[in-house]
């Protein structure tokens, strides 16, 4: 089976949220993608962000400074 | 073939809007359902569109801005969303029935409702609407410009109105949107409703609606969101909120390029040439023998609609005969503006409706005012 590694994932209420975040991603060249919501979350949104561990910091200040609205943030085994 | 029905659907649209919806047959998926490549071009194109409106119209946030089929659905998902009985809204005469059907239908429900009238040009008269204003009170729900006459009504004069008193403003800008400015913040617009296939270029099957942050709209539909599938109802978080069912993605594909050729060729432009088109056709037929222009031409703030009737000639004679005879479209009969119809006195009659484009000509126009001559003489 394909190893996995601890990732963060962003999880939105909206469809609208999701992809204002993937927009402002790619614009500042922050590194993820859009994936479907892992099973293990509970979340609103179907669509969720997937983003190294290390971006935690810098995906925040991104969501702040655009007004991204989060549902939650997790770190999942994918 | 002429085409002079532009207040009824824009037939020429922008080659980039063909290319868009064209184009979204080969990529879309269903938005939000997923995350596979075609989900999400599908997400990306109607995230894109949303923006490219909430820019249009100065919205806070692409969130505020929901897409439904036409004007009519934002309308009704507004008007029946908005109001509860002992709530009282004041409307005009100059409304289309997409306006007065469904407040009709919420005044069988208890919602008390007050419909201003107009001057002997159809202009409606605002120190009634202040007048009109009552302790229970809501919103005034009004057109931005009437489709019959043309005539607009000035929302800076409305919004002025509706904020000294804390009242809702809903906006129809069915005739306006594409042509004329919209800025929902300046003009104190709570509630905006537009239609994608007049001035602004798009498909038919598109349409939007505004709604201001911290207006609540009880949903007119509920189902499918792509979201939240666990809960019972329907999620509260806009745009989702009044969005149910998959949307006309790949029309929105085309209003978005409709947006972004409008943004592009300025909307200035395009009004310049629409009034000074219209100006040409009224001014040729204004002195024809026998002619009534209903509206008021005092002034070029004015959709580019110019309705008119021959003596007591059937306007579903006259229209046909610009057809048949000389390949002019226009479109005859009640404009589904029943109390405009009234306040100018042709209910039987209806009235000869052209309605212009940019992309009209002035040898069109000149075309036309000799097809009416030739059929006053007659």
């Amino acid at each position: 089976m394909r190893k996995k590694e601890l990732k963060l994932v962003v999880t939105f209420h909206t469809t609208a949220d999701a992809m204002a975040m993937e927009k402002t991603c790619r614009e500042l060249e922050v590194p993820g993608r859009l994936i479907p919501v892992p099973r293990e979350i509970s979340a609103g949104c179907g669509l969720a962000w997937c983003a190294p561990l290390t971006e935690r910091e810098h995906l925040a200040a991104v969501m702040a400074d655009h007004g991204i609205e989060q549902e939650d943030l997790h770190e999942c085994m994918l | 073939m002429i085409y002079m029905d532009n207040a009824a659907t824009t037939l020429h649209k922008p080659d980039v809007v063909k290319a868009a919806v064209l184009a979204a047959f080969d990529t879309m998926g269903n938005a939000g359902r997923g995350a596979s490549e075609p989900a999400l071009d599908a997400s990306r194109v109607i995230y894109a569109a949303r923006e490219k409106l909430a820019h249009f119209f100065n919205a806070e946030s692409a969130s505020r801005i929901v897409f439904t089929a036409n004007s009519t659905e934002s309308l009704n998902i507004a008007i029946k969303g908005l109001f509860c009985p002992g709530n009282h809204v004041i409307t005009t005469v100059l409304e289309h029935n997409s306006v007065l059907r469904p407040l009709y239908e919420c005044q069988e429900q208890g919602v008390e409702i007050t419909i201003l009238g107009c001057d002997e040009k159809g202009n409606i008269l605002y120190e009634e609407m202040e007048r009109a204003v009552k302790d229970n009170t809501k919103a005034v729900v009004c057109t931005h410009a009437s489709n019959l006459t043309g005539n607009m009504i000035d929302l800076n004069k409305v919004g002025e109105i509706t904020k000294r008193h804390g009242l809702l403003l809903v906006v129809d800008a069915s005739q306006t949107a594409g042509v004329w400015p919209v800025d929902v913040q300046e003009q104190g617009i709570d509630v905006l409703c537009f239609t994608g296939h007049k001035g602004l270029l798009g498909p038919q099957g598109t349409g939007g609606m505004y709604v201001r942050t911290g207006v609540d709209i009880r949903p007119l539909l509920s189902g499918g969101s792509g979201i939240d599938t666990y809960n019972p109802h329907h999620p509260s978080q806009m745009p989702t909120a009044l969005e149910a069912g998959t949307l006309n993605g790949h029309g929105i594909a085309g209003l978005g390029a409709a947006v972004t050729y409008l943004e592009e060729t300025g909307l200035n432009v395009i009004r310049k040439k629409e009034q000074s088109l219209m100006r040409r056709f009224y001014e040729g037929i204004s002195a024809i023998p026998g002619i009534k222009v209903y509206g008021d031409f005092s002034t070029n703030d004015r959709a580019a609609i110019v309705s008119f009737n021959i003596g007591d000639y059937d306007s579903s004679e006259v229209s046909d005969k610009l057809n048949v005879e000389y390949g002019i479209v226009t479109r005859p009969g009640a404009h589904c503006a029943p109390l405009m119809h009234k306040a100018l006195g042709t209910v039987e009659q209806g009235a000869v409706r052209f309605s212009f484009s940019h992309y009209n000509t002035e040898e069109e126009v000149d075309t036309a005012v000799r097809a009416v001559e030739e059929l006053a003489r007659e």
